[in-house]
């Protein structure tokens, strides 16, 4: 088990040493100033230094991405399935939707921090949700529409009505599209949070950490922000593909058995 | 009871896209009666309506012209009543159900108890010879045990009759031949009336009490051979001269059909 689990990752494992130890020998090799490219081992250094007030500054952020998430992903199931419940109306909506979701939210990020106050970090939950709302709203649709035809006709031979089909087939067939938005919605809410912050907020947020260190030439520092910012994110996303794995383990069972 | 037919079709005539231009008629002017615990198959060349005049039986389509009755009441009360189950082509098992859930799904939707679920879901992967499978997941089965789900599932809750398209299609030959002998098995033990599409004349001719053949463009009957081979019919009766006969007759049949489409 566990050997195969290495020989999954291996080379991913070998691509990310290599591309460290490369960056580490390019820096001194050619002498790259610090403002330009701090070397890993001077990031790593500062990192583990200033590990305390990294995650204070971490963990204010990460919790407008988890607001943000919890309420632009609420959002966007509902939406989803009250649309979902008329095919009609979906059809109409969908298009929007989608032309929505290609909208770059961020731009008014300026705008939602003057509205909430910059200080506020409601102005950043509303950005992140906003962001994260379209393509869960998109994906849940799809899950609740592509269904099976035949997986159709059969609730219909069964005269089943339709929050019979909405429960019984349309639901669990979108619980993957659903797990799949999330892990976007995570990578997003991140971004739309940290990103957001680099139109002013408190001073203990990553974003406004990082534009402040940078324009004081202090670029360890706001690289270590980064890492934070990287460690959150992936966090994140392994949350979601364990609590995915635990609601939909035929999805991953049965992908499992095709590959064989 | 037994003078009310199980399926009746009176002046059926099926047209797809009326008044556009693509315009298809895919059945004209069926008319057909199919008796209690009749098995019969609806066969001929692809395009020749067999799947719409069974979807038409099962109220998943409407006639444009003509009356479709199950156990004499419209094909729409019959569905809403639950007179008939259906196995499709594909076994059609929600894979987020385990083989015992996939059984019970009809009988979730008409309200039965929770026991008599599971006893029936027992009773019917039994029949089915799929006892021990209770918990596996679709996907771990082959796809004959597969198809053996969904036929347990359309039985479940004991319909009369029981409409099958295709259902043994997409299985490999050996498969098809074992579940061919279940199928005449599990007809037998339950009594009830089956309705079969199929595009193997051998199959039809192996099953039947009647096979239905029809010619496409429109789609009509063109000629119905009753199979009065003796039943239960055991896997030698392929061999018999007789069961040759029906099977070349009916392959001659067929072959006249398709030169007239050629023309």
């Amino acid at each position: 088990m566990s050997r195969t689990v290495w020989r999954e990752y291996m080379p991913a494992i070998v691509v990310a040493v290599a591309a460290l130890v490369l960056w580490e020998a390019a820096v001194r090799g050619f002498q790259i100033e610090r403002f330009l490219l701090p070397a890993p081992s001077a990031i790593v250094t500062n990192f583990i230094e200033n590990f305390e007030r990294l995650v204070h500054i971490g963990w204010f952020t990460t919790k407008e991405a988890l607001g943000g998430f919890f309420i632009g992903c609420s959002l966007g199931i509902l939406a989803a399935f009250i649309t979902a419940r008329w095919v009609a109306v979906n059809e109409a909506i969908l298009p929007f939707a989608i032309a929505a979701n290609s909208v770059p939210i961020l731009a008014f990020a300026p705008i939602v921090n003057n509205w909430f106050g910059v200080d506020n970090p409601l102005s950043k939950m509303i950005i992140v949700a906003v962001i994260v709302f379209f393509p869960v709203m998109i994906n849940t649709i799809r899950g609740l529409t592509l269904v099976d035809k035949n997986a159709l006709e059969l609730m219909h031979s069964y005269a089943a009505s339709e929050v019979e089909i909405l429960w019984k087939l349309r639901t669990p067939n979108a619980l993957p599209y659903i797990f799949n938005a999330f892990k976007i919605a995570a990578a997003l809410s991140m971004i739309g949070a940290v990103v957001s912050e680099y139109f002013g907020g408190n001073r203990s947020a990553l974003g406004v950490f990082i534009t402040q260190e940078a324009a004081l030439f202090r670029f360890e520092n706001a690289w270590s922000a980064i890492i934070i910012a990287c460690i959150v994110g992936i966090t994140f996303y392994l949350i979601i593909v364990a609590v995915e794995r635990a609601v939909i383990p035929w999805y991953f069972e049965q992908r499992k058995a095709e590959r064989h | 009871m037994t003078n009310t037919p199980t399926v009746s079709l009176k002046n059926v005539t099926k047209i797809f896209n009326p008044g556009q231009p693509n315009e298809v008629t895919a059945l004209k002017n069926i008319n057909l009666d199919i008796w209690p615990h009749e098995f019969v198959s609806l066969v001929g060349p692809s395009g020749c309506g067999k799947s719409t005049l069974l979807r038409l039986i099962a109220d998943l389509t409407q006639p444009t012209e003509g009356t479709v009755q199950v156990n004499g009441k419209s094909a729409y009360r019959a569905r809403i009543e639950q007179d008939y189950g259906i196995v499709f082509q594909s076994p059609t098992l929600y894979e987020w159900r385990t083989v015992a859930k996939n059984v019970e799904l009809p009988l979730e939707l008409m309200k039965y108890g929770r026991a008599e679920r599971r006893e029936r879901a027992r009773k019917m992967l039994q029949l089915v010879e799929l006892e021990g499978f209770e918990n596996h997941h679709p996907w771990q089965l082959s796809g004959g045990m597969q198809q053996r789900v969904s036929i347990a599932r359309a039985l479940a809750f004991d319909p009369a009759l029981l409409l099958m398209d295709e259902p043994f299609g997409a299985l490999d030959e050996m498969t098809r031949e074992r579940m061919n002998l279940e199928l005449q098995n599990i007809w037998d033990r339950t009594g009830a009336t089956i309705v079969f599409v199929t595009h193997s004349i051998p199959e039809a001719v192996f099953l039947s009490n009647r096979v239905v053949m029809l010619s496409p463009r429109p789609g009509c009957i063109a000629e119905i051979v009753d199979i009065d081979l003796p039943m239960p019919r055991a896997w030698e009766v392929r061999e018999d001269p007789h069961y040759f006969e029906l099977v070349n007759h009916l392959r001659d049949t067929l072959r006249e059909i398709e030169g007239g489409m050629r023309e």
